[in-house]
């Protein structure tokens, strides 16, 4: 009995864990990858990581999304529902380098 | 240095956008100036400490951190604007009469000039702390071209600040008749775009439903990067892909600034009877 409410009580950890996180990272003013695929109707989690001695800005018009991330910090931000398509992302400061798509299938 | 001087050019628009109509909207409160300035000086030192403690900030409610800050500021922002707004329709008479009891100096009077000094604080707070971490990843870099890339900073400065005084020194010229009714829509509007984008900051932050995103997708006909599109989204806090909440906050922050406005100054109309 006691084993089903430990159970019941991690399920939604359980849930939370299966939402997918997806990884950019910033090296060099470019992402890596450069193109990231999805799947649709999903919400995502976007982890980002500078490796970079100097900020960047996280922006996506077509995701509706900007954020700051300090030299050599990391951020997370949420994602989706999305329809599939293909998405733009850039980094703010450094628009020549730093361009990448999300594709969602 | 051109590209440099449209993200400065970006970033500043915005704040140098409220500070001129703010400005432009309180010229006939005494004092006002004053608190203009040091809430400009105020909000500097504080995006500084901002853009100094980013990654703190960033890694505060795991990894949220940044977001419920902006939401707050832009939430604060909406709320000193409403009141702003609702004082401004209740004392309108008094100051088109350009009376002295309307100034800072009186007790009521100072409440609303300590309002603009944390209006103009905090929207210089918000894009200010972007604009010194954009300058100061330019000062960091070992690349060349460093120097012309910060004139590129300056000039877009300046275009953003030319912005901001040209909607003001145009403001100046609307006739007394049409003058308040002019700022405080200026002002409502400023109010419900700001709680639009806190809508988005919380939607991001995985706090809020997003609720039918995108809502509509005018990318393509009204560009956000472009520069009516930036002139739009500052004002009245334009999205190309907005999402439904967004509106829903939109909406009801017109509204309540609205029906505050309509009963102070029925109020005042009742108390000028007496």
């Amino acid at each position: 009995m006691k084993k089903f409410f430990l159970i019941t009580l991690l399920f939604p950890f359980a849930v939370l864990a299966a939402d997918t996180d997806y990884t950019l990272v910033i090296k060099d003013h470019r992402f890596q990858p450069n193109e990231l695929t999805v799947p649709s109707g999903k919400k995502l989690t976007l982890l980002i990581e500078n490796q970079d001695a100097t900020p960047e800005e996280f922006e996506s018009h077509a995701l509706n999304r900007e954020k700051m991330i300090a030299a050599g910090g990391s951020v997370k931000l949420y994602i989706g529902p999305l329809d599939s398509g293909s998405y733009t992302f850039g980094g703010e400061f450094h628009e020549a380098t730093a361009k990448g798509t999300i594709i969602v299938r | 240095m051109f590209g440099t001087a449209i993200i400065v050019f970006r970033e500043v628009l915005e704040a140098s956008i409220i500070i001129g109509i703010i400005a432009a909207a309180t010229r006939n409160i005494a004092g006002s100036r004053l608190w203009l300035v040091a809430g400009l000086l105020a909000g500097l030192s504080g995006a500084g400490m901002v853009a100094v403690f980013t990654d703190v900030i960033g890694a505060l409610a795991s990894g949220l951190g940044q977001e419920i800050m902006n939401a707050s500021v832009l939430g604060i922002a909406v709320l000193m604007l409403a009141w702003h707004n609702i004082w401004m329709s209740s004392h309108g008479a008094a100051l088109a009469a350009n009376a002295r009891s309307a100034g800072c100096e009186i007790r009521d009077g100072r409440r609303a000039c300590s309002v603009l000094f944390l209006i103009v604080g905090l929207a210089v707070l918000r894009e200010g702390s972007e604009t010194v971490l954009f300058l100061y990843g330019i000062a960091a870099s070992e690349s060349g071209g460093r120097s012309s890339m910060m004139v590129g900073g300056l000039i877009g400065m300046s275009l953003g600040i030319a912005v901001g005084y040209t909607i003001y020194a145009g403001l100046l010229r609307v006739s007394l008749r049409w003058f308040f009714s002019t700022t405080s829509v200026l002002v409502l509007m400023l109010a419900a775009g700001m709680a639009s984008q806190a809508a988005h900051f919380l939607i991001q932050a995985d706090l809020l439903p997003g609720l039918a995103a995108p809502l509509w997708d005018t990318s393509s006909a009204l560009p956000q990067n472009g520069l009516p599109g930036m002139l739009l989204h500052s004002l009245i806090g334009y999205d190309a892909r907005p999402a439904g909440m967004q509106l829903v906050f939109f909406v009801a922050v017109l509204l309540a600034i609205t029906l505050g406005m309509k009963w102070a100054a029925r109020s005042q109309r009742v108390t000028a009877q007496s």
